[in-house]
């Protein structure tokens, strides 16, 4: 006791003399929420029932918000460990929501509870705080701190995939037929068409280096090309084989969205950086504006609807006596398409993800990675850098076309509301945030951010401690801004930063490249 | 003191006809003039520098023999064969190839992806050989092998940059200031590679260098550039000895 009283005893005085530092620093950190708050949250104006506007004040809103500001100015300084840090700061906020909800509403065993859980947290926080302030700061390496789990890596990618595969039988036994189509469609078909695009989008901008902010222009491609052959082009020359046009049309779309690539790859050969982003930013602009006016190929705003839906091989999914539910002795259910359409995004992420492997390995690969790290060197180690940048903008944008085709499958109705800047941003902001290069990163980036979406349609209890008015998913774009400045701060080349090297001569020994600049040229 | 004991025998400067021969190469940098006209001769076997200060046009050379930027006038041939108007990569495919100014290795490659890169212009035909030819040659590089190419020392970086391009077995290889910003021990072991290069395999060599003493002390003949003109021409060891080259760029300087 004695003996870790007095090693304690340093770091506790220090932190005591930090104290009126740190509130005169959070003091002020409050005045100005308080500056910023009042304009926004302190007054409102609502309209009344004669339209006119009357302002409302709402100052338990801003006093809450300069109170948790303070909280967390004054635990960021005095606090040294992150996790005391986070506790105490998200234990002050939920334990805030209490008092809200007690002030607000009633004092009842919800906010009681709410209240509890919050003064639960900050006692763990400040114990954590006291623990980490009296142990010596460890000098252990990141790998050090991780060699338990090294003996498991092998078995994460084999356990992740048998989770992905399992997953909808999983949703199916866990929540049962009616709840699981949510969980299957909006979660997991959802998020895999974005760790497709992304992966898509891996290989023009985190392996060849090329900063396309226009993406979401051979989606649409992928799109509209399954939407217009098989609404139009099938029906009207080769009716018989309606229920196989998508097994027809996926090549199709990717071949198209392919061309589209190498057709956009051309114009900007000679752009890198910030004058390419441009380019490829308007590029996908021009697409989504061609579909927008030219009514009578795509019928503009109005979309195209009715788009026939995958088969299973040729087998429809419908109630018929052909159906599959039928041919398989098994009672009809939607739930049957939207299981095969989750195994069909999968294997085309999949498809996705081990040609990207594959190639990695193969010259071409190897060309594109050293394009990223300086074109010029490349060009003079005779590698025809304009045929490499083709390959990467026509790859990429084929594996954006099938993901276009596979969306207007799922969906059976697209219009170029589908297809906006912000879908592309939200792609590029999937590989940046992964860690440009990594099919990991990806994956995680896009279990987080399109997932974490979807979650807030599921955090309906908040409603309880904001009232009814409070909608989480408006919040949406809020976090999403959050989530990206926080990761650049904590993790500046996204989440998985180390890129594996390809080839060995003996073994691979990691050196993050986070230690190493970025190529120049 | 010198760090170079030997000079180059200048018995070696075959006669043969010009394996590289530059005529009358002009050079613009939009309406800048950067090389004004400018003629040389590298020929088969051997080694031969160009000097001169900064900004006197020596990179741009450099660039010039390799496509980008393009000559404006003039023509550059490479065993008999017309490349002013070729395409950087075909160039390099004709087996130049360049250890281009500031190293330009591939950071987040490792060394050994980044000797990859310089064999896969012959579809990697003698790669192991060529890669135990390198390690013979800079040791350190195998020590290194899998580390990243931007984790090197500068030193290692411009034995990598070296290596990566003596990887495409090279007819003629070009150097760009292989000592720029290097202690005087690693520009000893860089320079005495080179010189073994030649001697050994009768590698022949274009070299660009500001560190006049040791460039002219390796190579059989010399150029000096002033201003994009060349002003002076001869053995390395006749411009040594010159005293208007002595006090231009020796005197004070970096022996």
């Amino acid at each position: 006791m004695t003996i870790a009283a007095q090693t304690s005893l340093p770091a506790a005085r220090a932190a005591e003399s930090q104290i009126p530092k740190a509130a005169r620093e959070a003091g002020f950190a409050a005045l100005v929420m308080l500056g910023l708050s009042f304009p926004i949250l302190a007054l409102r104006t609502e309209q009344n029932m004669s339209n006119e506007l009357i302002l409302t004040s709402r100052w338990s809103w801003a006093l809450i918000a300069c109170i948790a500001v303070f909280i967390a100015r004054f635990v960021q300084i005095l606090f040294r460990s992150a996790l005391a840090k986070t506790l105490t700061v998200f234990g002050s906020l939920v334990l805030l929501g209490g008092l809200a909800r007690a002030a607000g509403a009633a004092f009842d065993t919800f906010a009681a509870s709410v209240f509890a859980i919050g003064v639960a947290l900050v006692a763990l926080g400040l114990v954590w705080e006291r623990r980490a302030a009296t142990t010596p700061p460890s000098t252990r390496t990141a790998a050090e701190r991780f060699a338990w789990f090294a003996p498991a890596k092998p078995y994460v990618a084999p356990f992740a995939l048998g989770l992905l595969a399992a997953y909808p039988l999983l949703a199916l036994a866990a929540v049962g037929q009616g709840g699981s189509i949510k969980w299957i469609d909006n979660f997991g078909i959802q998020i895999l068409i974005y760790i497709m695009l992304g992966w898509g989008l891996n290989i023009v901008v985190g392996l060849a280096g090329l900063l396309d902010l226009g993406y979401v222009a051979f989606y649409a491609v992928g799109a509209y090309a399954y939407a217009l052959i098989s609404t139009q082009v099938i029906p009207a020359t080769f009716p018989g084989l309606g229920v196989w046009a998508f097994w027809i049309c996926l090549p199709i779309s990717g071949l198209l969205a392919a061309l589209w690539g190498i057709l956009l790859g051309f114009p900007v050969l000679r752009l890198r950086g910030d004058y390419l982003a441009i380019v490829t930013l308007a590029f996908g602009e021009i697409i989504r504006l061609v579909l927008i006016n030219w009514v009578d190929f795509s019928n503009g705003y109005a979309g195209i609807s009715s788009i026939p839906r995958p088969s299973f091989f040729g087998v429809p999914f419908n109630a018929s006596d052909e159906g599959f539910a039928a041919l398989f002795g098994l009672e009809f259910s939607p739930i049957y398409r939207t299981i095969f359409l989750y195994y069909v995004i999968l294997c085309l992420a999949l498809l996705t993800a081990f040609v990207t492997v594959r190639l990695r390995r193969l010259p071409v690969g190897r060309a594109w990675e050293a394009l990223r790290e300086d074109e010029i060197a490349c060009r003079s180690l005779g590698i025809n850098t304009t045929n490499t940048k083709l390959t990467a903008f026509a790859l990429g944008a084929m594996f954006g076309g099938f993901a276009g085709c596979f969306f207007a499958a799922r969906q059976g109705f697209i219009s170029p509301e589908s297809f906006t800047f912000l879908e592309s941003a939200q792609v590029l902001a999937i590989v940046v945030l992964g860690g440009t290069g990594s099919l990991l990163g990806v994956v995680i980036a896009s279990i987080a951010l399109v997932g974490g979406f979807e979650i807030l349609r599921e955090l309906d209890f908040l409603k309880q401690v904001f009232g009814e008015s409070f909608d989480p998913t408006q919040y949406r774009t809020l976090l999403f801004g959050l989530s990206m400045v926080l990761i650049m701060l904590w993790k500046p080349r996204g989440l998985v930063s180390t890129r594996e090297p390809t080839a060995f001569l003996k073994e691979s020994k990691a050196v993050s490249s986070s230690l190493v600049k970025e190529g120049h040229g | 003191m010198s760090t170079l004991t030997e000079t180059a025998a200048p018995v070696a400067t075959a006669q043969g006809p010009s394996l590289l021969a530059v005529r009358g190469v002009k050079t613009y940098y939009g309406n800048i003039i950067a090389l004004k006209g400018v003629d040389l001769d590298v020929r088969q076997g051997e080694i031969v520098t160009m000097i001169g200060a900064n900004g006197a046009g020596k990179s741009t050379l450099m660039m010039t023999i390799f496509g980008s930027p393009r000559a404006r006038e003039g023509s550059i041939s490479f065993d008999g064969r017309d490349i002013t108007q070729m395409p950087t990569h075909e160039i390099a495919r004709l087996r130049i190839a360049q250890s281009p100014e500031g190293r330009r290795v591939f950071p987040r490659m490792t060394v050994y992806e980044n000797l990859q890169m310089g064999a896969s212009i012959n579809n990697f035909a003698h790669f192991e050989q060529d890669l135990e030819r390198m390690f013979a040659l800079f040791p350190r590089l195998k020590e290194r092998i899998s580390q990243r190419g931007g984790t090197l020392s500068g030193g290692e970086q411009q034995m990598l940059a070296i290596a990566r391009a003596l990887m495409a077995r090279p007819r003629l290889l070009l150097l760009d200031e292989p000592s720029l910003g290097l202690a005087p021990l690693i520009v000893r072991q860089i320079f005495d590679a080179i010189r073994m290069l030649n001697r050994e395999e009768g590698l022949t060599v274009f070299l660009v260098e500001q560190n006049a003493y040791h460039a002219l002390k390796l190579a059989h003949r010399g150029y000096v550039m002033v201003n994009g003109v060349i002003t002076m021409q001869g053995t390395g060891r006749e411009l040594l000895a010159d005293p208007q080259v002595r006090a231009a760029y020796l005197e004070g300087g970096h022996h």
